[in-house]
């Protein structure tokens, strides 16, 4: 069983087409990666997987856990257990870090059917989960984001995405802008967040997240199109002999 | 010119403490100014932005009696002085135990006891100039309230001033005046609330005087009647040293106009004149604000808010003078405004004059709508979109809020401010 299917998506922004024609299948639990070189669409892929507005699909469609994903509000694909984790999380004052990942919880348990948790609950889960990911509580009294260094703003990622358990998480970028430290501070912190039933879309320039969380599949996209699949060893191919290659393959 | 009824049987020789000379000159002076200045209009500039239409298009009648209704809940201690339709309520009211030498009085009960405390006031902070609402204000003298703090004194608890509206058949008008004097080193901490129903004019002037080193925090609530029109002057006076904190919360009112102005008469002289203001449907809502650095080592800090939703107009126009000799001055100023609606609609207008040097002064204004990667980011967690719309707008007008030094009126404020969101929202 598929969690995630796409046939023939197409997207375009501000009337540039950026996606043209992408199929992907992610079994449920595999972990696959996205690579691809600069402007090749792997971000659009990800907000148009995740229902950021702005992007206009115009073929193809996309299935998750069987549902028309296309036809999903950002929130609803959330509830329904997708993950984004964004290779730029938003900077927002004003909002504290405590109160929105509680707000997030208990909107997703709420379209679940499930009872929203009390302050005490959350923070139990909270707190179980800072300790798992080697978070400082100190981060989650500020304000959401703001001020954040670059691996600051990742792991808030990871913690998010540990409080709300998706079933596939899609990682936008998430080794970008990041130094050797904070890259393996937010890998251990995936490699944490591996779960026997989550499914991992991984976007990434580089190979080097991959030696942290080993994909099943391997896709090469370039020019808005997937021009290749493999295993991981397609990774280190493309370690070595760069994107140019593939492309002038294909 | 008086086409709208605004001194419609007007007989100073039936006012309060008339007879008096002091306070009969007022009054007459006030009476002329307005009568020879009338309503303003668009062309004078501070009115510029500011659509009276509205107000002028019918005439209004005296203030008569009218209800209360329920009072909230006290912020501060429970001291509190109520007023209806300009009317003070002595049965709602409490005032026991303001402490020693302390005179938290109505006006009128004030002008019995007091007299050489509001002849030496009265009129001398709010001075009459150009300024039409003040005028009429000061024509009509009756009532309000007195808070007199002496030398090192504290009003303990504080003191809740209420001004509750009730427009019924004839658009009243009131026009409340408002005294505070802190002696030396004193320190107490007010709060304003103007609530109501129906179509009123309340046209309050507040004059306060702080002595050297005394401090005041000063806030106010405006949730004024949909209908309703509320102008109000807030002018200051500060000695050396003493430091004067203002909030306005403004989210009522079809026009709403509140006025402040503090001079910053002695060196070392500091005010922070903070607000949010939250308008929907039609309303305008308006800051003026002046700051006078007429000393050197003062400091003033303004930062507002605004949330503007449906075809709401906001205005903020903030002048700050540095004169000659205000060495050492600092002084900024923010307003920020969010747009919820393409109709929704805010001016404002900096000014700054400085003539003396060695001065940090600066000043900024934004105008924008919700930022759409923050309301994606939220949505993208599972919030509903109204729901992280909501959180945004809680958010940019915390960072006011929490400009808020006393910790009751802060969570009094925030409460309003997310209940009137949600009202939004709904």
């Amino acid at each position: 069983m598929n969690i995630l299917s796409i046939a023939g998506l197409r997207a375009e922004v501000e009337g540039e087409a950026i996606l043209r024609g992408i199929d992907l299948e992610i079994a449920t639990c595999e972990i696959h990666a996205v690579m691809g070189p600069n402007g090749s669409g792997k971000s659009t892929l990800a907000h148009v997987l995740a229902g950021r507005e702005g992007y206009r699909v115009t073929g193809g469609e996309v299935l998750y856990k069987g549902r028309d994903l296309l036809a999903m509000e950002a929130e609803e694909r959330a509830q329904a257990g997708l993950f984004l984790a964004f290779q730029y999380p938003v900077e927002i004052p004003g909002v504290a870090t405590a109160t929105f990942l509680k707000q997030a919880m208990n909107a997703q348990r709420q379209a679940r059917g499930e009872k929203p948790l009390d302050a005490f609950e959350f923070k139990k889960i909270m707190d179980r989960r800072l300790k798992e990911l080697s978070i400082g509580g100190e981060m989650v009294r500020r304000a959401l984001n703001a001020g954040f260094s670059g691996g600051e703003k990742k792991r808030m990622e990871m913690l998010q995405m540990a409080l709300l358990e998706p079933d596939l998480a899609v990682l936008d970028e998430t080794d970008s802008g990041l130094d050797i430290d904070a890259l393996k501070l937010v890998a251990g912190g995936l490699d944490r967040l591996r779960a026997p039933t989550r499914s991992m879309l991984v976007i990434t320039h580089y190979q080097r997240l991959l030696n942290h969380i080993v994909p099943d599949r391997v896709h090469v996209l370039a020019g808005g199109r997937i021009l290749r699949s493999g295993g991981r060893e397609l990774a280190l191919e493309l370690e070595e002999k760069g994107y140019a290659d593939i492309a002038a393959a294909a | 010119m008086d086409a709208i009824g605004l001194l419609r049987d007007y007989d100073p020789a039936a006012l309060p403490g008339a007879g008096t000379g002091w306070l009969d000159g007022l009054r007459a002076g006030g009476a002329r100014r307005f009568a020879g200045l009338g309503l303003p209009n668009r062309r004078v500039e501070e009115w510029r932005y500011t659509d009276l239409g509205a107000l002028s298009a019918h005439p209004f009648a005296a203030a008569c009696a009218g209800r209360a209704g329920t009072l909230p809940p006290p912020c501060l201690g429970g001291r509190r002085a109520v007023f209806v339709n300009g009317r003070f309520d002595a049965a709602r009211s409490e005032l026991s135990g303001p402490g020693a030498g302390v005179v938290a009085l109505p006006l009128t009960e004030a002008l019995a006891r007091v007299p050489q405390l509001l002849e030496a006031h009265l009129g001398s902070i709010a001075a009459l100039g150009r300024k039409h609402f003040v005028a009429l204000n000061t024509a009509w003298l009756t009532e309000g309230f007195v808070l007199w703090v002496p030398d090192g004194a504290a009003l303990e608890g504080g003191l809740e001033l209420l001004f509750v509206g009730d427009g019924g058949e004839g658009r009243p008008a009131w026009h409340p005046r408002n005294l505070v004097v802190l002696g030396r080193g004193a320190e107490a901490a007010v709060v304003e609330r103007h609530s109501g129903r129906g179509a009123y004019l309340a046209n309050g002037v507040t004059e306060i005087a702080l002595a050297p080193a005394a401090r005041l925090a000063h806030y106010k609530l405006q949730d004024e009647a949909d209908a309703a029109f509320h102008i109000a002057a807030t002018e200051v006076r500060i000695a050396a040293d003493a430091a004067y904190e203002n909030f306005s919360l403004m989210a009522g009112g079809a026009v709403a106009r509140n006025r402040i102005a503090v001079e910053l008469a002695a060196p070392g002289a500091s005010c922070r004149l903070n607000g949010a203001y939250l308008g929907r449907g039609a309303c305008q809502l308006d800051t003026d604000m002046t700051i006078d650095h007429a000393a050197p080592d003062g400091s003033s800090d303004a930062l507002y808010k605004g949330v503007l939703d449906g075809r709401a107009r906001g205005v903020f126009q903030g002048r700050i003078v540095v004169r000659k000799g205000a060495r050492k001055t600092q002084a900024h100023q923010t307003n920020r405004a969010l747009l919820l609606s393409e109709r929704a609609e805010i001016d404002a207008k900096p000014e700054l004059e400085i003539y003396a040097d060695d001065v940090q002064c600066g000043h900024g204004a934004t105008a924008g709508a919700l930022d759409e990667d923050a309301l994606f980011y939220l949505r993208a967690r599972g919030l509903p979109a109204a729901e992280a719309r909501g959180l945004l707008i809680d958010a940019f007008v915390a960072e006011a809020l929490a400009t808020v030094a006393h910790d009751g009126v802060r969570d009094a404020f925030r409460r309003f401010a997310a209940g009137w969101r949600q009202v939004g929202a709904s």
